[in-house]
């Protein structure tokens, strides 16, 4: 584990409200330079809303958020953006008005280092070849592919991953893990948020356990097997 | 209305004629829509779409109001340019050449319009953030900006259609809210958010409703609600609406 040195990422103390509802209650976490790291939990723990929160797209928040000791709280998601993260949504978010190719082109590039549109096509041969498609008419799969692949291309080096594998065929999960395992290879860093832990101890790093808002443990993933008992109560499976 | 008064303004003070007015008014107009949606319109997005709509229909009647206390309703004269003047018998009707310069100069910039957002980069930010503004603007875009200017543009553009308008109309401080209500029918029958429908319908409901002024005169100011009607029975997202 990459710990020596400042975390990529630091978030401490850090509290969201939609509305009048408080759902973040000082969620602390770090991530480092090249590691994946999950968020795991139960429905409702506060995992989308953590991301939502570190790439500034909730409305209220406060706490602590450092990319590289850059305090983020306060800032537009706009301007996070432009610090090199990127967020791929749990519901997708592929635009219908969009075909396949203005999708994975949409978003602009923020810093140099991106990869290359012939690198993303390696990655997911199935986006090439539907590019003139409606965004919204590819399968559910290749859809999810769509949203990794477009941040790919933007020179962010901490991706957010929400929930990549939901409710896809297991041979589908296989290649986003695989996809997972060689961007960490190529360098990025990772935050994944997970509900399936047997996929997330395939590429991950270290876990964090979500609860009502808070991270309530830490788990490498060394020590996954040795910690199975606390992590099926944790997630109720 | 506003378009063809800075027009009619930069004529009687500046003495800045029809040609630099086609210029001038979008942008004197379209900066005011800027400063209008910095100042008001921004505070009502968190809320329900109603209030934009109270708001903005209150400001154009403060507006229209203020234009009439000052100019009354009867219409200012503004003249054809000379290089316009005249027509072409075209065999089974006359066109004046400034309604022919009108349709050809109104589809150039429709056209224009269509492209740039169904054909650019820009255009595909522009239709994204219509479908989910947080995501494009989470993807490093000024959205709230975008929409500004955007809200800037389309404001100079009724302008232009105020500038064109002038001399056949007059410039009156109705000339507007007299057309809003068959815009309001254009956009539905085209379908909402279709460039290309509004363009076409506006452009076919033009001929029918002149058409309708030749043969049947009574029927000429209800045919369009009558081809609404029609049309929604049938396609309720109108003609090129996409199917919600
Ligand atoms: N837009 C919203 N407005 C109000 N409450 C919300 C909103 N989004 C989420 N919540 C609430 O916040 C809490 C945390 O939700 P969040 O989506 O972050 O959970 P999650 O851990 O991602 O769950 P899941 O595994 O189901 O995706 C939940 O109680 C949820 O009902
Ligand atoms: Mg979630």
């Amino acid at each position: 584990m990459p710990d020596a040195g400042l975390p990529l990422l630091a978030v401490r103390g850090l509290n969201t409200w939609y509305g009048e509802s408080h759902v973040l209650h000082g969620v602390d976490f770090d991530v480092h330079a090249g590691e994946v790291v999950t968020l795991l939990g139960r429905n409702g723990a506060g995992k989308t809303t953590t991301l939502k929160s570190i790439m500034g797209m909730v409305s209220r928040r406060a706490g602590s958020v450092r990319l590289e000791g850059i305090e983020l709280i306060g800032w537009p998601s706009n301007r996070i953006a432009r610090l090199g993260i990127a967020i791929c949504p749990e519901e997708r978010g592929i635009f219908a008005s969009l075909n396949v190719e203005e999708n994975l082109l949409l978003p602009p590039q923020v810093r140099p280092g991106g990869l290359g549109v012939s690198a993303i096509f390696d990655l997911f041969p199935n986006l090439g070849e539907r590019l003139r498609s409606q965004g919204t008419k590819l399968s559910g799969g290749e859809q999810q592919m769509l949203a990794i692949g477009r941040i790919l291309r933007t020179g962010a080096r901490l991706l957010l991953l929400d929930e990549p594998t939901e409710g896809l065929a297991p041979v589908i999960v296989q290649q986003i893990g695989a996809t997972i395992r060689r961007l960490k290879a190529e360098g990025f860093t990772i935050l994944l948020v997970e509900q399936n832990f047997r996929f997330a101890a395939t590429v991950a790093d270290r876990h964090y356990v979500m609860e009502h808002g808070r991270v309530v443990d830490v788990v490498a993933n060394e020590a996954l097997e040795a910690s199975m008992d606390r992590l099926h109560a944790y997630l109720g499976v | 209305m506003m378009g063809a008064f800075v027009a009619w303004y930069l004529l009687q003070y500046l003495g800045l004629g029809y040609w630099p007015a086609l210029l001038v008014a979008p942008i004197v107009i379209g900066l005011f829509g800027v400063a209008l949606e910095r100042l008001l319109l921004k505070r009502l997005y968190g809320l329900d779409h109603l209030y934009g709509l109270l708001l903005t229909f209150g400001l154009a009647l403060i507006i229209q109001g203020l234009f009439r206390n000052r100019f009354g309703s009867s219409g200012l004269p503004y003249a054809i340019p000379s290089q316009l003047a005249g027509g072409h018998n075209l065999g089974f009707m006359f066109l004046p050449n400034y309604r022919g310069w009108v349709i050809v100069f109104s589809l150039a910039v429709c056209l224009g319009t269509w492209y740039v957002i169904e054909r650019t980069k820009l255009g595909s930010y522009l239709r994204a953030a219509t479908e989910n503004p947080a995501l494009v603007q989470a993807f490093g875009v000024n959205v709230p900006r975008m929409i500004t200017l955007t809200y800037g543009f389309g404001v100079a553009l009724a302008a232009l259609a105020g500038v064109l308008a002038a001399p056949i109309y007059q410039v009156n401080p109705l000339m507007g809210a007299d057309l809003i209500i068959v815009v309001f029918a254009v956009v539905v029958i085209g379908g909402m958010g279709s460039i290309m429908g509004s363009i076409v319908t506006g452009f076919l409901l033009g001929i029918v409703e002149g058409l309708t002024k030749v043969f049947y005169p009574e029927a000429s100011n209800t045919v369009i609600f009558v081809v609404m009607a029609l049309v929604l029975l049938v396609r309720p997202a109108g003609l090129f609406g996409r199917a919600p």
